[in-house]
C-alpha cells in the first residue's frame, strides 16, 4: 500500500486518489470556430511521459485537486502541491 | 537438420540423442538497410513479420526487439483468446484473430496448444442478465457464436464456482463464447519468430530503439543500441510503449500506459475446465495445462510504466476469486508480476497511418493484445505492404478520435478499462 500526499491531508492511502489528467491543457473557446483536429487534441491526446510526471489528481476523500509529481517507473512520490499555489508558480 | 517439427521427426531424434535439432531462429548481424522495419520483437511485431513476408512476399525485414523474444506483454499476458465483442467492426477484427488461431499451430508448424475451452462472463443479477441478453444477440448478429447460460448451464460447465445464495454475489448466469479459450502465449511467440526466420525476416534481439530518423516529414529509419538502420517503411508494435516512441517521432496519441497485472498458482489437479470471468468480482481465471490457475483481473488504478505489481489490486483481485471459488482459498500463489498496456479512450485498438509518412501503427491493444495477435499482425502486415488499410483495420485509424467514430468497447461490452 503506498502513502500519497494530499496537501490538505497529509499522507493517506494511495486507494483514497484518483487520476485526474495531465496538467496543461486549455479549453479551446467553444464560442468561436474550432477544428476538430483541435478540439480532439484537446479531448485526447495525451504526452503519456516515462519517468518524471506531473499530473493532476483528486484526494476523493476531501474531493480537493491538486498537483502530484512522481516517477511513472519508480512509483516515488516527489512532491504534491495544491492547484491554486501550482497556479500562483506558474504565475510567476 | 531437422527443420521440420513431426511425430517422426521428434522419434528419430530421440533415437539420435537429440543431436539434429537446430535453434528456431537465427542471430544475425543487423544491415545498415532493409525494406521494412518492425520495432518491437512482441506477438503483433513478430505476426507482422510473419505475414509480411508470408502473404505479400516482403522479406527483406528486420524485427528490432530491445530485450528478448517473449519477455514483454507477450509473456505477461493470461492467455485468454475471444472475440465476445458488441460493435461489428471489434467482433470482425477479433473474431479473424480468433479464426486465425485455430488454424495456427498448423500454419507454423508449431504446437501453439490452443485450447477452445471456452470463456464465459458471469452474471450476478436479472438486470446484469438482461444486459447478457442484449450483448449475445448483438453478437450473434455479428455473427459470433455466443450464448446465453442460465445457472444450470453455467454449473454444468464450471461446478467449482460459488452457486451459493449466501455469496456476495449470487451467479444468475453467463454470456458463454465455446470458441473463446486460452493458447500456450510463449509458443505464440516462438513459433511466429521461427516462422518469420524461415521466411529470411532478421529477428535482431538486444536492439533498443533510441530515435526515429524523420526526413522532410518521413521516416527513414531508426537509431538503434546496435546502430543506425534504414528503411522506407516502419511498423510499430510496441505496446505499453507506444507514447515513448510517439515522442521519439514526434507525433501523438490518446493513450495512457497502465500495469496490467497477473497470477499464477501452484499445480493443481485439473478443477476448471473453461475461463471464467466475474464483472462483478473483477476476477478472472483458468488453469493452465500444468495445473496451474491462471488469475487477472482489471488494470490499476495508476498510470505506470512500472512493469510490477502492488498490493491494492492484489487484494480486489484475490479477494475476488476467494468468494467467487471458496475453496481455492488456501491455494498458494507461485508468481505474479505486471505489464504495462495502452489504454485508449475507447478501448479499441490503433490501427494504421501514425502522422508521420512511412510509419505505421498496431498499437492500442489495452488489456486484450494477446488475444489479437494474428489479426493485429495480419492488419499491420497489410498495411505496410500496400501502404493502405485493410478492410477490417479501416475503422481503427487514429482519425476516428477527430472524426468522433469512436469504437466504445470499454462502454459497449463492458471490458475492464
Amino acid at each position: 500500500m503506498q502513502l500519497f500526499p494530499c496537501p490538505f491531508c497529509g499522507l493517506r492511502n494511495e486507494r483514497e486518489f484518483h487520476y485526474m489528467a495531465e496538467p496543461g491543457k486549455f479549453r479551446p473557446d467553444t464560442s468561436s470556430q474550432i477544428s476538430a483536429e483541435d478540439w480532439a487534441a484537446y479531448l485526447y491526446d495525451t504526452r503519456n511521459e516515462k519517468g518524471r510526471v506531473r499530473e493532476i489528481w483528486m484526494h476523493q476523500t476531501c474531493r480537493e485537486l491538486f498537483v502530484m509529481e512522481r516517477d511513472s517507473v519508480t512509483m516515488n512520490v516527489l512532491g504534491s502541491t495544491s492547484l491554486r499555489a501550482s497556479a500562483g508558480e506558474a504565475a510567476e | 537438420m531437422n527443420k521440420t517439427y513431426s511425430a517422426l521427426n521428434l522419434f528419430r531424434e530421440g533415437l539420435r540423442g537429440q543431436r539434429g535439432w537446430t535453434p528456431a531462429w537465427r542471430s544475425p548481424k543487423p544491415k545498415p538497410k532493409y525494406d521494412v522495419i518492425i520495432i518491437g520483437g512482441g506477438g503483433h511485431g513478430l505476426a507482422t513479420a510473419y505475414y509480411l513476408a508470408k502473404n505479400h512476399g516482403v522479406k527483406n525485414v528486420a524485427l528490432l526487439e530491445k530485450g528478448w523474444i517473449g519477455g514483454g506483454n507477450s509473456g505477461r499476458n493470461t492467455t485468454v483468446v475471444r472475440s465476445d465483442y458488441y460493435y461489428p467492426e471489434s467482433a470482425a477484427l477479433y473474431d479473424l484473430s480468433v479464426r486465425l488461431y485455430e488454424g495456427l499451430s498448423r500454419d507454423l508448424n508449431y504446437n501453439i496448444m490452443f485450447s477452445q475451452r471456452g470463456m464465459m462472463v458471469l452474471t450476478h443479477s436479472e438486470a446484469e442478465m438482461e444486459m447478457a441478453a442484449r450483448q449475445v444477440n448483438a453478437m450473434q448478429i455479428n455473427g459470433i457464436d455466443s450464448q446465453l447460460l442460465e445457472t444450470e448451464g453455467v454449473r454444468k460447465l464450471a461446478p467449482i464456482l460459488n452457486f451459493g445464495r449466501e455469496a456476495r454475489y449470487p451467479i444468475h448466469g453467463a454470456m458463454y463464447q465455446p470458441r473463446g479459450g486460452t493458447a500456450r502465449h510463449d509458443a505464440v511467440v516462438w513459433g511466429f519468430a521461427r516462422g518469420a526466420d524461415s521466411f529470411g525476416v532478421d529477428i535482431i534481439q538486444n536492439c533498443e530503439v533510441t530515435d526515429v530518423i524523420v526526413e522532410a516529414g518521413r521516416a527513414t529509419g531508426v537509431a538503434t543500441t546496435r546502430g543506425e538502420i534504414r528503411a522506407n517503411r516502419i511498423g510499430a508494435a510496441v505496446a505499453g510503449h507506444s507514447s515513448v516512441l510517439a515522442q521519439m517521432a514526434g507525433y501523438k496519441l490518446p493513450i495512457h500506459s497502465y500495469a496490467l497485472q497477473a497470477f499464477v498458482s501452484e499445480p493443481l489437479k485439473p478443477v476448471m475446465d473453461t475461463v471464467a470471468f466475474s464483472p462483478a468480482y473483477g476476477t478472472y481465471f483458468s488453469q493452465s495445462d500444468k495445473g496451474g490457475l491462471v488469475i487477472g483481473g482489471g488494470l490499476d488504478r495508476i498510470p505506470s510504466y512500472g512493469q510490477r505489481g502492488n498490493l491494492p489490486v492484489h487484494e480486489t483481485v484475490l479477494g475476488g476469486l476467494c468468494e467467487m471459488v471458496p475453496m481455492l482459498s488456501k491455494v498458494k500463489l507461485l508468481r505474479h508480476w505486471g505489464g504495462i498496456v495502452d489504454v485508449t479512450p475507447d478501448s479499441s485498438p490503433i490501427i494504421g497511418p501514425s502522422g508521420v509518412d512511412g510509419l505505421y501503427l498496431d498499437c492500442g491493444w489495452g488489456t486484450g493484445g494477446f488475444k489479437a495477435i494474428p489479426a493485429g499482425g495480419y492488419m499491420l502486415a497489410h498495411i505496410l505492404a500496400t501502404g493502405e488499410h485493410h478492410e477490417l483495420s479501416r475503422p481503427f485509424d487514429l482519425s476516428r478520435f477527430t472524426k468522433g467514430r469512436l469504437i466504445d468497447e470499454g462502454a459497449a461490452s463492458g471490458i475492464s478499462h
